[in-house]
């Protein structure tokens, strides 16, 4: 227990004294809001979905936690250049303590990522349906920070420098927002875009946060809630041999 | 303390620790020398569960670090060769971080990282970013952590690299000092042979893979008859400079065969 909190506590040290970073890893949420919310706007209404703005911003913030999750997940390549893997590797204490420790350390990065991002949307005029569904909310977010969280210290794990990184970019964690219905309904869609935002577990966490924050519901919370919890097991299980298996 | 029968390690066709076996006895310092590349490091990380031997078998205290990591992990403390700080961190964070993960209780490890940081002349930086430090500094706070959990056996690789000689002629003293007054094994390698005479109670060489003499500094230099423990070295392993390039070659070769394991 002492190692996991050790290793949260560490993660996320790092992430509160890294202030630029933080205001710059606000930018991209925010150019989706902003730019995509406003100019997609007309279009949207006309079609007769209501207010993009309301729409997209649940999306956004799962979008900022499913990144800052996934990079805080990689910073193990860090890590494992700068030199400080090779410690907790011959510590005296199971490895996939430490994975958790890490793991549970991302997500709460991640978390906050998510917060600071919902409030920044507030501020540019979205407003949730109901403050008593908040909570709720947070719990699918937490949900979301960890599954990828995970799912980045499993990559983090078999990936040997920073090259990978560029190929999870483009070829994971980009398909899974672009396929997770952050910037559009999934409703009506062609048939392979059904299957392949079916299989997305982000789906899964905006629909939960779309529920609970706009009541715009399309697999319903339930299910939500259950494919996550699944996703996240199953990742952290993963992350846990990967890391395991590591050797320097 | 340290049994090493017929070690292997292989990458593809390329034997980085070709049939090695030695055993260092509890209490002694026993230093591993041996050109850049020619297995050491890898020897190292076999005996710290970094890494798993091809074939061949390792026992630390009597346990295998393959089979019983944990315990292993428990009985020994390491300074790499390169870096393992955590830069973000204060020197203070790093050695509490590592005193947790070794499980030293919270009182004895304040009252340690104390001592060992005001030993170590790096007490007044202690919530100094670990980032900010210059080389020398980061080497002392590397060799100070690994005091920290009182190992058994402690593994220094190259520890003096990069230090001036004031720090290199401290850090020897405290590991005299920890090996006497603590009976602690030490197993360290360097590419400084003076160091090496001054405190190695017995000395192993190894080349390509192979230990190719091992005896105590005076043995080594009747056996090649020399008269100083770098020209004995000079003898063993001959002038020519293999250097990078049989590391860069293990390096690459490692890499590849980690890549297309998985």
């Amino acid at each position: 227990m002492h190692a996991i909190h050790a290793m949260w506590l560490r993660e996320v040290k790092r992430y509160l004294r890294s202030r630029v970073q933080i205001i710059a890893s606000l930018a991209q949420p925010m150019m989706y809001l902003l730019i995509l919310g406003f100019g997609l706007s007309p279009v949207f209404q006309q079609a007769g979905q209501g207010n993009y703005i309301q729409f997209v911003a649940p999306g956004v913030v799962g979008m900022s936690v499913l990144f800052s999750s996934v990079f805080s997940g990689v910073g193990l390549l860090f890590d494992r250049q700068f030199g400080f893997l090779k410690e907790t590797l011959v510590a005296p204490v199971p490895r996939a303590l430490i994975m958790i420790g890490r793991t549970l350390g991302s997500a709460t990065n991640a978390v906050l990522q998510g917060t600071l991002v919902l409030t920044v949307c507030i501020i540019a005029g979205f407003r949730p349906a109901s403050l008593a569904q908040l909570p709720l909310a947070f719990g699918f977010m937490i949900l979301i920070a960890i599954v990828f969280a995970a799912l980045g210290t499993a990559m983090g794990s078999v990936l040997k420098d920073m090259q990978g990184f560029q190929i999870i970019m483009n070829f994971i964690v980009m398909p899974i927002f672009f396929l997770s219905g952050a910037l559009f309904p999934l409703t009506n869609l062609p048939p392979v875009l059904k299957i392949l935002t079916s299989i997305d577990p982000l789906s899964y966490g905006i629909d939960g946060l779309r529920t609970e924050l706009i009541n715009i519901s399309h697999f319903g919370a339930s299910l939500d809630f259950t494919v996550l919890t699944i996703a996240a097991v199953a990742f952290i299980s993963l992350g846990s041999y990967l890391f395991s298996k590591i050797e320097i | 303390m340290i049994r090493v029968h017929e070690l292997v390690k292989t990458y593809g066709e390329f034997r980085a620790v070709d049939n090695i076996s030695f055993t260092v006895p509890p209490g002694e310092i026993f230093a591993f020398l041996g050109p850049n590349g020619a297995g050491k490091t890898t020897t190292i990380k076999m005996l710290t569960t970094l890494l798993k031997p091809t074939s061949g078998s390792l026992t630390l205290d009597g346990l295998s670090p393959a089979t019983h990591q944990t315990e292993v992990r428990k009985r020994f403390g390491i300074v790499f060769q390169d870096p393992s700080l955590d830069g973000d961190l204060t020197a203070y964070e790093n050695m509490d971080i590592h005193g947790v993960l070794y499980a030293v209780p919270a009182r004895l490890r304040a009252e340690r990282i104390e001592s060992l940081l005001k030993l170590f002349e790096l007490w007044d930086r202690r919530d100094g970013f670990v980032k900010t430090f210059s080389g020398g500094m980061k080497r002392r706070l590397e060799i100070a952590r690994g005091f920290l959990h009182t190992p058994k056996i402690l593994f220094l690789d190259e520890p003096t690299l990069g230090l001036d000689p004031q720090s290199r002629n401290q850090l020897w003293g405290h590991v005299k000092n920890l090996n006497e007054s603590e009976k602690t094994t030490v197993f360290l390698t360097t590419h400084y042979m003076d160091e090496a005479e001054r405190v190695a109670h017995r000395i192993a060489i190894i080349d390509h893979g192979k230990i190719v003499a091992q005896g105590t500094p005076d043995e080594l230099k009747t056996q090649t008859k020399t008269d100083s423990l770098e020209a004995a070295f000079l003898a063993l392993t001959g002038n020519s400079i293999r250097d990078e390039s049989a590391n860069a070659g293990a390096d690459n070769l490692r890499q590849f065969t980690q890549m297309w394991r998985r």
